[in-house]
């Protein structure tokens, strides 16, 4: 087994930040990334964040994480695993990694979990056909390996996720001829619905997808209007040609490591499914193990990467490694924090927070 | 497909990297991924269900899913969309929960 002062799970927004406080402080950081790149889902968002200088707004996604990954990647106390799941989280910190066919075993005196989120799937006839893709494996496939999915796509969501995508399809050279939506409303912001619809997009509300149809691949998919329950209008069914579908139907928290190791986790919908109950601190109910990031609560990466940089302070702080402006950071990213889920689109997030309070008197 | 113009990324000409597909010599290029590979060749069905042998294709594409694995030389439930794509892979689409052969 080998020895190390923090352990760092998950090389995303949340996890750089973190791994770039930690250092800062002076701790020895290993950080261990399932996937061949660091910086998790933000190089393949190319759209310009929105907030203020210090979310980095105005920035694309790949360029926050080349320079967050530039800022740490050549420090000497850094240890980077690429390539490499863990697969196990036990007492002690001890963590179980897979690299190809090696498995090889890490224990820290403090861990730090930043595994992001997966997507939702939806339940409809044949929803495992080829060609029935996540909105967040479209943006994969078309952003960092150049390759388009489908030429004639149909989208399933109009969250900001599906709207980014939708867009992101058309500037690659596709046609997004459909946006369904199951609720009354658009979900995400008017600026980029509109924007699709300008470019020739229908953006159906009360509107949801029954069926895949096609042999080996998708090759059309049938609507149905819905009304005010949810429920299926009779003879509203239409079929609709594509040879792409997109299932953009939100996020779940990827808690599955702290619930093996028997964290406490509560099921918080506003916060995107079971979540692991933190403290003010981000430490779990645990010693020793925080989390950060989506798998604590979907929210966008702006958020995740505050929520690093103060795990980064705090776990640090844990480790009797205060960084000299310990004080003054934290006040500065709580702040960001708190002015990200100020306006309407945090009101969820925040209804999520205060669960979670209600939750954590009840397990003390 | 390739991607060929873009407003905001550009995809620049990368080497050839020729591999193996169900035993027929196909390319990718280098920095694919094994699936995004296939993908670029048009090939959508990497694998079929256990039990009621139905296709599978790409979907998550984070190694979260399992909707890829495939056996690639020799070795079985390889997560195809976070494998790299390396010179001479042998490629098959797999058809059961993975046998080492």
């Amino acid at each position: 087994m080998i020895k190390k002062e923090c352990i760092i799970v998950g090389g995303g927004p949340a996890g750089l930040c973190a791994a770039s406080m930690a250092l800062a402080a002076g701790c020895e950081v290993l950080l261990v990334e399932r996937s061949a790149k660091l910086g998790g889902q933000l190089i393949k968002q190319t759209h310009k964040f929105f907030g203020s200088k210090n979310q980095y707004a105005k920035w694309r996604g790949f360029d926050i994480a080349e320079k967050l990954i530039s800022e740490i990647i050549d420090h000497p106390k850094l240890t980077v695993l690429l390539n490499t799941t863990v697969v196990g989280l036990y007492k002690d910190q001890v963590i179980t990694v897979l690299c190809g066919q090696d498995y090889t075993r890490y224990q820290g005196d403090a861990l730090l979990v930043a595994t992001g989120a997966s997507e939702k799937f939806l339940a409809f006839e044949n929803n495992d056909l080829p060609g029935v893709y996540g909105a967040g494996a479209i943006q994969t496939l078309m952003n960092i390996y150049g390759v388009l999915p489908g030429k004639n796509v149909v989208m399933v969501g109009s969250g900001n996720i599906g709207l980014i995508v939708s867009y992101q399809l058309i500037q690659a050279g596709a046609f997004v001829s459909t946006i369904v939506e199951a609720a009354p409303i658009i979900g995400g912001y008017k600026v980029h619905a509109s924007k699709l619809v300008r470019l020739g997009t229908k953006i159906l509300t009360s509107t949801t997808i029954k069926k895949a149809i096609g042999k080996d691949h998708i090759e059309s998919v049938e609507i149905i209007s819905l009304d005010e329950n949810f429920k299926e209008i009779a003879d509203s069914s239409r079929i609709i040609a594509c040879d792409a579908l997109c299932v953009s139907v939100g996020l779940s928290p990827m808690h599955h490591l702290l619930s093996m190791i028997g964290a406490q986790t509560k099921y918080i919908p506003e916060l995107g499914g079971f979540v692991p109950l933190i403290d003010n601190r981000f430490q779990t109910s645990l010693p020793a193990i925080f989390a950060v990031g989506d798998c604590v609560g979907i929210e966008e990466a702006s958020a995740a990467m505050m929520e690093g940089f103060l795990g980064g302070l705090y776990l640090s702080e844990f480790l009797d490694k205060k960084h000299p402006d310990h004080n003054q950071l934290i006040e500065k990213y709580e702040k960001e924090l708190f002015l990200l889920r100020d306006g309407p689109f945090g009101k969820k997030t925040k209804d999520g927070l205060r669960k979670m309070e209600d939750a954590k008197q009840h397990v003390e | 497909m390739r991607i060929k113009n873009h407003p905001i990324l550009t995809f620049t000409q990368e080497a050839e990297i020729a591999f193996t597909f169900e035993g027929k010599s196909v390319k990718g290029i280098k920095g694919d991924t094994i699936a995004s590979a296939l993908s670029a060749l048009g090939i959508m069905t990497l694998g079929h269900s256990i039990k009621r042998n139905r296709p599978r294709g790409f979907y998550c594409a984070i190694g979260n899913c399992a909707s890829c694995s495939m056996v690639v030389n020799g070795v079985p439930n390889v997560r195809t969309c976070i494998t790299l794509l390396e010179e001479n892979m042998d490629v098959w689409r797999q058809m059961d929960k993975g046998v080492y052969k």
